[in-house]
């Protein structure tokens, strides 16, 4: 007989009593009770409602369904409002959905929504509310929250005291795979401050005022600060690839090309919703996500193979802030402007800023006061092509009142790049247009003049060529652009460029003249213009060319002779000093204008990487090839706080200031030669000091061991030689031909 | 002053070598002849013909009587120098790497390549300082270098040491006269073959280049780095100037890893560096393949190099090399010519009491 079920239990139990109830399995059921699906899924619980009675009660039904019906599909029968005994309704309700995504997505986006003045609803899933509603999950008792007693945070900008007093700024070096911070010391040696190996994973970024460093790794970003560079702050992003800061350090964009995958067992700080995202927006001060996007696809034009496309180029950043950190948008090319508020990322108005073809926007990089407008507002400004008939527009909109305060329209248009100068006073639009047979190119600068009244706009169309680079004076109202006549192609050499200067006309009072072309130069192989933070010194710089590498340092305000053709524009030009710098990829000013970091990235070529360091006015401080040299960023610094009339003051008496400042060099100077002098005086004493011992011992040694000396050596057999024959006299007849003359004779 | 162009030789060098005088330049390259220059002139006086493969060393006797080098034939030879006859050969069974004399030029070292189930070694040669004598057949000594071969090897002081560097990067040093190993310290980096090895005049001091992009001087009795030259490329030879504290590296961008590369970017430059206060002083340039070897002139007058691209170039130092001085060694000069100065009036006035 085959052993059966029976048999076996019956066989093979215990002796012993056995009581399967005395056995306490309650801890482990609980643990591996499973979560039934029970359907509640699609139900969330909206509390906050206003008190209404019975025949009230449709109205606020409808009112709600209304609500509801914003992010998923309910219908009224679906909404269950209980009432209570006196036959008022007791302020929430029941709403069920078709889906548990809609679910979700009600409590995501309608929870915390103000009803009215008086009523917020608060949306709920109601498993959450089964789930820590449930008996003895709550005490009875309130036990207050635990206060973490107050720690004392470092100064997370201590950077702005140079503990020498001079003023220093701090650069962050990423070579090898260490990442150093350092006191930039001019000629001398960069003072270290710390160095750290892996410290990052791909690259290092300061935040925009300098607060802190920024360092990239598989698993997120994270922050660094203070004078012991401890970790502020975490974002874990997985694979994160970008980081961009708003322009006040309060918001962090985060971008990864791998859509985020929440692992089962959750997140750190991300949730369930997040997943599949590739942007997450955070709030550095709390490292708290605030909201998180997919990317956007963009979308094919008419008659474009979809599959044939290259992928298209992601633009970064894909969010851009404000400059007062108050709103980020992003673009959806060809369609809308999204516009979200800040703190809580809500879309602005709730609804996107519809543009028909809208291709690229930028919001004013300072907070503009237009003449005839009181009130704070933001602007934006973005271009959409030409649309059947309708011509190309470039538009200046007022966030938050999306009312489009100037309209350019513009014909011919193939391309548009839209330039702000730094405190958002004017507006460059570089404009590509071809002519009507599409075959030649021609650019016109389109200068809005934002702070005056009704918005000018000055047209510069004497350029012929191609501008391939546009650069603002900072603070200031000068540009410099480079042009080529042929397309920027994948040509082996790369054309000639011209650099021409523009400035405004001299005008009367404060006004700001036409702006008149200075001075073009021909014949360059120059790509690149890097303005002084501070304005009026430009470096115009031929970067990631094999071919050449120059760095021409200009002075706009040249305080010599001006020639006679500029007397009535507001620019002297002199070119200071021409350096170069075999295989320079990058160019940085330092955050005070004084010096200039020229670097090869090993990132670009592998070919004499290191970097260069230039005072403003072109002259080579410093020079350290450094292998596998990567990356070099001053650490910008924030803002002044000294008012207009103080900094006024010093530059009035700057002459005093200098004077103090060139005695304490020159003594530093001195003192630092005394030592390096010293030292060498140290190295020279031991060495022929160690020398003479050496020939002392090995004199003492040679006599002991009776060998010859090789002078000996060689003396002997020189005299053997001599006494062979008398000396030898080589003699030497040197011609040289004076003069030489043929003539015929006839 | 203008470098004499040396273009005798149809292959990449692989030694140049001063006599003793310093009046002959002594040239060896891959192609199978060894030649000899004037080195005041540039002028070829003769080669000496008898390898059949190519030749890695050569070193001259210092009384400039015999030459011995050593070649990818296999062989040591040793010559007349003044008639060119070849006087002895020595065969073993993997190339000759290097050679060098002792400083009476009794002793010849050799280095043989590890190949083919032959472990490097270092064998020592008795000679007779006679261009008439017979020449004994005998190794006196062999040193078998098992873990890491040697690629460069050198007489100390007094015939004391001889000291090998090491494709490891380390560098030993062996008892002259019983081949025992004293010491092996791992002086490079690790795994960069140490690819010169020159002596101060004296013996008591070397220099070595490695291809970790550096040059040390090491004493020959403790192995003790006293200075370190860091360049930023390979470095394949590096010799000691008398006359002036200068030591001159050469090497560049590995003959294998030249591309397209410009010049610029191979790095073929021969580097001054001061001795004492090991900083970079000058270059130059003018080669354009790597600097395969480099000499100094025993008199202090000239220094030569040979490269990749198949010359030498010879260069006389002008006057602004011999004036060139840090203004703590001239200071030192000024007191140590004033303490001559007032020993010489002490002298004078007791010689007339």
């Amino acid at each position: 007989m085959a052993p059966s079920f029976d048999h076996l239990v019956e066989e093979n139990l215990d002796d012993e009593e056995f009581d399967e109830d005395e056995v306490d399995i309650s801890d482990l059921k609980q643990k591996y009770e499973v979560q039934l699906e029970s359907g509640l899924d699609t139900f969330v619980v909206v509390d906050g409602l206003p008190t209404v009675d019975e025949a009230q009660k449709p109205k606020l039904v409808k009112f709600l369904l209304k609500k509801m019906n914003t992010v998923g599909r309910t219908r009224e029968e679906q909404i269950y409002m209980p009432m209570g005994e006196d036959g008022k309704s007791m302020n929430f309700a029941f709403v069920e959905y078709s889906t548990k995504t809609e679910a979700a997505a009600a409590v995501r986006q309608l929870d915390m929504v103000p009803l009215d003045k008086r009523h917020t609803l608060r949306v709920n899933k109601f498993t959450d509310i089964e789930h820590y509603g449930r008996e003895g999950k709550i005490s009875e008792n309130y036990t207050p929250p635990e206060i973490e007693p107050f720690h004392d945070q470092e100064h997370l900008r201590w950077f702005m005291a140079d503990p020498s007093g001079r003023g220093r700024d701090q650069f962050v070096m990423y070579r090898g795979d260490s990442v150093g911070v350092f006191w930039n010391n001019d000629k001398d040696q960069p003072e270290l401050i710390v160095d750290r190996p892996g410290w990052t994973e791909t690259f290092v970024q300061w935040s925009p005022l300098g607060t802190y460093l920024t360092s990239v790794h598989a698993q997120g970003v994270q922050l660094w600060g203070g004078p012991s560079w401890t970790r502020q702050r975490r974002f874990a992003h997985p694979f994160v690839n970008m980081v961009a800061f708003s322009p006040n350090e309060n918001y962090l964009v985060t971008w990864s090309n791998r859509p985020i995958s929440i692992p089962d067992e959750g997140h750190p700080s991300l949730s369930l919703d997040d997943d599949g995202k590739n942007y997450v927006i955070w709030d550095v001060k709390t490292s708290k996500p605030l909201r998180s996007f997919a990317q956007l696809d963009v979308p094919a034009g008419p008659g474009e193979d979809l599959a044939a496309r290259k992928p298209a180029k992601l633009p970064w950043p894909a969010f851009k802030w404000s400059s007062d950190d108050k709103y980020v948008a992003r673009l959806t090319q060809g369609s809308a402007i999204s516009v979200y508020e800040l703190p809580r990322m809500n879309l602005l108005d709730k609804t996107t800023i519809k543009v028909e073809g809208v291709m690229d926007f930028e919001w004013a990089p300072a907070t503009v006061q237009r003449e005839g407008f009181k009130g704070h507002e933001q602007l934006l400004c973005y271009w959409t092509p030409e649309i059947g008939s309708n011509p190309a527009k470039v538009s200046l909109m007022s966030i938050p009142t999306k009312q489009v305060v100037r309209t350019l329209n513009l014909f011919s248009v193939s391309d548009a790049k839209l330039h702000w100068q730094s405190d958002g006073a004017y507006l460059c639009v570089k404009v590509d247009r071809h002519s009507k047979s599409k075959k030649s190119q021609a650019t016109t600068l389109e200068i809005f003049r934002v702070k005056e009244k009704g918005v000018p706009v000055e047209v510069v169309d004497t350029i012929k060529d191609t501008v391939i680079n546009f650069a603002w004076e900072p603070k200031g109202d000068r540009f410099v652009i480079i042009t080529t006549t042929e397309p920027v192609g994948a040509t082996a050499v790369p054309p000639k460029t011209s650099v021409s200067f523009f400035c405004p006309e001299k005008a009367k009072g404060n006004a700001v003249g036409n702006f008149k072309h200075l001075r073009t130069l021909d014949k360059k192989n120059s790509n690149a213009i890097y303005w002084s933070p501070k304005g009026r010194f430009v470096v115009v710089a031929t970067v990631a060319n094999t071919q050449s590498s120059d760095l021409d340092f200009f002075d706009l305000d040249f305080e010599g002779e001006k020639p006679e053709s500029d007397k009535d524009l507001t620019a002297n030009l002199q070119l200071m000093n021409t350096a170069d710098h075999y295989g320079v990829t990058d160019v940085e000013w330092d955050p005070s204008g004084r010096f200039v970091a020229t670097w090869a990235s090993a990132w670009k070529h592998a070919m004499e990487n290191g970097y260069h360091l230039y005072d403003f006015k072109g002259e080579q401080l410093r020079e350290e090839p450094i292998e596998k040299f990567k990356q070099w960023q001053w650490r910008p610094r924030p803002a002044t706080l000294l008012t207009k009339e103080e900094q006024k003051t010093i530059r009035k008496n700057l002459r005093e200031y200098s004077r103090v400042f060139d005695q304490e060099d020159a003594e530093r100077i001195s003192s630092a030669d005394v030592a390096v002098v010293e030292h060498r005086r140290r190295l020279l004493e031991e060495w022929y000091a160690w020398r003479a011992q050496v020939e002392e011992e090995i004199a003492e040694e040679r006599e002991a061991l009776g060998l010859p000396d090789v002078a000996q050596l060689l003396k002997e057999k020189t005299e053997g030689l001599a006494g062979n024959g008398e000396e030898q006299i080589i003699e030497e007849i040197v011609e040289e031909v004076l003069e030489e003359t043929e003539e015929i004779v006839q | 002053m203008r470098p004499i162009l040396l273009s005798g030789h149809e292959r990449a060098l692989t030694q140049v070598k001063y006599n003793a005088d310093g009046d002959l330049i002594f040239s060896t390259a891959k192609d199978q002849q060894i030649c000899v220059w004037y080195a005041h002139n540039g002028e070829r006086l003769g080669t000496y013909h008898g390898h059949q493969g190519a030749i890695w060393t050569v070193d001259v006797e210092p009384t400039s009587t015999l030459i011995a080098s050593g070649s990818a034939d296999n062989t040591i030879k040793l010559w007349d120098l003044k008639s060119g006859k070849c006087l002895k050969t020595w065969e073993f069974p993997t190339a000759v790497k290097r050679v060098e004399f002792n400083e009476d030029g009794t002793k010849l070292l050799g280095v043989t390549e590890k190949r083919m189930g032959h472990l490097g070694t270092i064998v020592v040669l008795d000679i007779k300082v006679d261009v008439d004598a017979e020449q004994s057949d005998e190794k006196a000594m062999t040193i078998v270098c098992d873990e890491s071969k040697a690629t460069v090897a050198g007489w100390s002081y007094l015939s004391k040491y001889i000291i090998a560097g090491h494709e490891d990067g380390s560098v030993s040093q062996y008892d002259a006269k019983t081949g025992d190993q004293l010491v092996n310290y791992n002086i490079h980096e690790l795994g960069q073959p140490i690819t010169d090895l020159q002596w101060a005049p004296d013996r008591s001091y070397f220099i070595t280049a490695s291809k970790d992009k550096t040059a040390k001087l090491i004493t020959a009795r403790d192995l003790e780095v006293l200075k370190t030259y860091t360049a930023d490329t390979p470095m394949n030879s590096a010799t000691i100037t008398v006359k002036k504290d200068f030591v001159i590296l050469g090497g560049g961008q590995a003959a294998m890893d030249v591309t397209r590369t410009s010049a610029r970017q191979g790095k073929f430059e021969a580097r001054f560096y001061h001795k004492i206060f090991e900083e970079e002083v000058g270059r130059v340039r003018g080669h354009f393949g790597p600097l395969n070897t480099v000499a100094a002139d025993p008199t202090g007058k000239s220094y030569c190099s040979g490269g990749e691209d198949g010359y030498v170039r010879v260069h006389h130092f002008d006057k602004g090399y011999f004036d060139f001085m840090y203004e703590v060694e001239r200071e030192r000069m000024n007191r140590l010519n004033q303490e001559e100065q007032q020993r010489q009036q002490k002298e004078q006035k007791e010689n007339k009491k």
